[in-house]
């Protein structure tokens, strides 16, 4: 067994209607995996079953070889299943220097240190200033407030809070939605220059940057794994042209 | 510049024992004021968990400095300090209750808890003298040697030296990283989950600090004025502790010293005139605030410093 | 015994008609409303002067305080209200306590501060014996139109175009409007009549609850409690949770006096641990 985080029979209803229907798919260690699927497939429930924001009705997520079904979201996190949300979770009133220094404390353990104050805490601080410099903020950017920041920007930040866990497991739901052609494909080369033996499950609907960056591809529809397989063969493979492909030539993603 | 203005402010604190000589058991009632505020917006204002049965902690603190003082220990630090560790711990048994549900339950808990412990402390007349008040406090020189006089000078030290170190603890606090955490909860606390912080914690951590900060306000307001009335548990305190946020300024534990100063200055002046003038007033006053926006007073000042 | 029962259902049916616009405020409008009992004591000093001071006849005052109370809601709703829908609950809070403060004070200001005493007519006074015991003519009359009021509504939802167009805003505002509902009037119009209500259960309640300046903050707890036990979207479920309420709540003054007020706060704060989310079924 080497899958870094895989699942079983996965289900999650919503009053009568199944969103995530009886998943069970494996993620193996240092993948490069896509997530593809039409809007309404259930791939952000299943993002939101894998790191605990939402409970399953049925199923396991096991993590590393551990069944974490049963822990919260911050457990999960704390055991490196790191997830980035479709629509921003920021902190809207503080810099994203303070958000991304309160992710490297937390990683670092030293999230509830009451005894001394935070200017003495400069490795982690020097720490999130360095990746979010890596990531293109300007010193302005990186201090202002980060609901006065664009919207390409803010997209970064909710990777740099990612990144700054150094996840084992890294989910990225949508993280170039709305961002403008050039910077979308800077944010997913930002993520593939991870390290090696992170595992990466991206969602994207722009089918270049998919082929582009995934090793293998899974396909969800009505909330069920579809097809899986490598990109050549997911192309070429018919219910999926027919389900997704075909359809998305047509209508571009929403 | 910011260091100076604090410097002055505290200056002006400590120099009005001789610019108002003649009111000094009302700057007392400032200090106090002051200190419940605070405790209040290091969770409203810098953890946003909205309560509305603040209240309950001051009284806790009011009745147990002035209870240990009725039943003979009247020594005025340790009688202080008991009464804040237990309003602390009452804070810390009741967190997992408020931060259970959602934020309307929670609410509705705080408000809940706060009215039974009123009730409570009506009921319990052996203890607490019900509704006539909690007579007969009598509190030891402080240090032993300085006696409470009728003028308030050593209530007014007394009380103006527990806030200046309360203060500064608090002050101390939020510029850490658990400060920083409470305001990450405040701005996101789903994204703070998705970082990896056990949220309740945190919450239940600041509860429990600003229940016991609450109680140390109380048990000084019993020390003081040597007396305990079913007052100190009233919904009244909670809505005035809100209040005074509003007028100063939440998330900015100057702006609730402010607010606690202007609002206690303001119900002072406006004392002559009748009851019902005064609580249309407040209730104005809160309307208005709510209408504006936030920031209050502090805000005010950093626009025109701008 | 069957007295103290009566009289439980009786002001636990007050209690419904006094809640239930409460319930759809903050199950609808997802507001919180403090300042809710506040038109329930608006409506008890219409009656009062009314009936008091302008010599009315009873029945003639209690349309009178539902339209009064209607039309103060329609105008606070349009002018403030309105403005608040998506802000913090925080705000929310301190703004309806703010109301009820200067509720409270206009009161105390025009009416003093005593508790006002109604003088009913002779065919709603004194007691009746129906085979069972002697029952008080007046808790009869309130079961009766607190019963039609309960009914009416439980009807005008189920149907009614207003009612299927509420039910609709209530599942979910956003669909809502997709569907070319006019969200922001149909907030108006329901919260005008729960005020209505709330002003037509204080005039009821001045006999069995009592009317002072301080009735707002009394019954917020209660009415609080029947919201967090009933849910939003059924008329029957905070009906029945407002029975029992007033059944429990009369026992325990009759029977337990040296307890107080200690019950219903216990029950309410056991209730909303247990039904955390009672009154949040639905969030966004
Ligand atoms: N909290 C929820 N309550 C009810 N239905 C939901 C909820 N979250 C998602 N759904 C439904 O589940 C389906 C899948 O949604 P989602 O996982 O967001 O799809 P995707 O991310 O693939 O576009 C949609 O039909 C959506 O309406
Ligand atoms: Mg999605």
């Amino acid at each position: 067994m080497n899958a870094a985080l895989e699942t079983r029979g996965l289900t999650r209803h919503f009053g009568g209607f199944t969103a995530v229907d009886d998943v069970s798919f494996s993620l193996p260690a240092g993948a490069r995996q896509a997530l593809i699927g039409p809007n309404g497939a259930g791939k952000t429930t299943l993002v939101n079953l894998l790191s605990g924001a939402l409970p399953a009705s049925a199923g396991q997520v096991v993590l590393g070889g551990e069944d974490v079904s049963a822990l919260p979201m911050h457990l999960r996190v704390q055991r490196g299943l790191v997830r980035t949300f479709q629509i921003s979770q920021l902190f809207a009133e503080l810099s994203p220097l303070e958000s991304v220094t309160l992710a490297v404390l937390q990683r670092a353990g030293r999230g509830a240190v009451w005894w001394r104050p935070l200017r003495r805490h400069r490795a982690e601080q020097d720490e999130a200033a360095a990746l979010l410099a890596r990531l293109r903020f300007s010193d302005a950017e990186a201090t202002a407030r980060t609901d006065l920041l664009p919207y390409g920007k803010r997209r970064m930040l909710e990777i740099a809070l990612a990144l700054a866990l150094k996840p084992r497991v890294l989910l990225l739901d949508e993280p170039a939605a709305g961002v403008p052609p050039g910077e979308s494909r800077e944010v997913l080369d930002t993520v593939a220059a991870l390290p090696r033996d992170v595992a990466i499950l991206l969602i994207e609907h722009d089918m270049d940057l998919v082929f582009r960056f995934a090793e293998r591809i899974t396909v969800l529809a009505l909330g069920a794994v579809l097809a899986e397989g490598t990109p050549a063969g997911i192309q070429r493979h018919p219910a999926v042209r027919e389900a997704y492909l075909g359809e998305m030539a047509h209508a571009p993603a929403a | 510049m910011r260091y100076a203005a604090e410097v002055a402010l505290w200056l002006l604190a400590l120099g009005s024992y001789w610019l108002f000589p003649d009111y000094l058991g009302l700057l007392a009632q400032v200090w106090i004021a002051a200190l419940f505020a605070v405790s209040l917006d290091l969770l409203v204002g810098y953890a946003g968990v909205v309560t509305l049965g603040h209240a309950a902690f001051f009284g806790l603190g009011a009745y147990v400095a002035g209870i240990l003082a009725v039943q003979g220990w009247g020594e005025p630090f340790s009688g202080l300090l008991l009464a804040g560790l237990a309003a602390a711990l009452l804070g810390l048994l009741t967190a997992p209750l408020v931060l259970r549900g959602g934020e309307l339950a929670g609410l509705m808990v705080t408000l809940g808890l706060a009215l039974m412990l009123y009730e409570a402390a009506n009921k319990a007349a052996f203890l607490t003298g019900g509704a006539d008040g909690l007579q007969g406090v009598e509190i030891w020189p402080l240090f032993g040697r300085f006696r409470f006089d009728l003028y308030g000078r050593i209530a007014f030290l007394y009380a103006l030296g527990v806030l200046f170190l309360c203060f500064m603890a608090l002050r101390f606090l939020v510029a850490t990283p658990f400060g920083l955490a409470l305001r990450g909860i405040r701005g996101n606390a789903l994204r703070m989950a998705a970082i990896g912080t056990p949220v309740r914690r945190r919450l239940m951590a600041a509860y429990a600090v600003s229940a016991g900060v609450a109680g140390l306000a109380g048990a000084l307001l019993a020390q003081t004025a040597q007396f305990v009335s079913l007052d100190v548990l009233a919904f009244h305190r909670s809505a005035e502790g809100l209040l005074m946020l509003l007028i100063g300024g939440l998330g900015a534990l100057y702006g609730a010293v402010l607010g606690a100063a202007a609002f206690t200055v303001a119900h002072h002046l406006l004392a002559e005139m009748t009851p019902q003038f005064w609580e249309f007033w407040i209730g104005a006053a809160l309307v208005m605030l709510v209408m504006l926006g936030r920031g209050g007073m502090l805000g005010l000042l950093r626009r025109l410093g701008r | 015994m069957l007295t103290i029962l009566l009289d439980g259902i009786a002001s636990g049916m007050l209690l419904f008609v006094l809640a239930c616009g409460l319930s759809v405020t903050m199950g609808l409008m997802n507001f919180v409303n403090l300042a809710h009992g506040a038109f329930g004591m608006a409506g008890g000093y219409v009656l009062v002067v009314l009936l008091q001071r302008w010599g009315w006849p009873f029945l003639a005052c209690l349309p009178a305080a539902f339209l009064a109370t209607a039309l103060l809601g329609l105008l606070l709703e349009r002018t403030l209200y309105a403005r608040l829908y998506r802000r913090e609950h925080l705000d929310q809070v301190l703004f309806s306590i703010g109301l009820v403060f200067m509720a409270g004070a206009t009161a105390d200001w025009l009416m003093g501060a005593q508790q006002q005493i109604i003088q009913l007519p002779a065919w709603l006074s004194g007691r009746v014996d129906l085979g069972i015991g002697e029952l008080g003519r007046y808790r009869i009359f309130l079961i009766l139109v607190c019963a039609g009021i309960v009914a009416g509504l439980q009807l005008g939802l189920l149907r009614t175009r207003f009612g299927a167009q509420l039910r609709a805003a209530v599942d979910d505002a956003t669909v809502a409007r997709g569907l070319g509902i006019p969200v922001p009037r149909l907030f108006a119009i329901t919260f005008a009549l729960g005020s209505g209500l709330a002003g037509l259960g204080g005039a009821l309640g001045v006999e069995v609850l009592g009317l002072d300046p301080t009735f707002p903050l009394k019954y917020l707890v209660y009415m609080l409690i029947v919201v967090a036990v009933g849910g939003a979207n059924t008329i029957l479920g905070p009906a029945l949770a407002a029975l029992l309420l007033g059944v429990v709540d009369v026992a325990g003054k009759y029977w337990l006096p040296q307890l107080g007020a200690f019950i219903i706060y216990t029950a309410m704060v056991a209730l909303l641990l247990l039904r955390p989310h009672g009154l949040l079924a639905k969030q966004a």
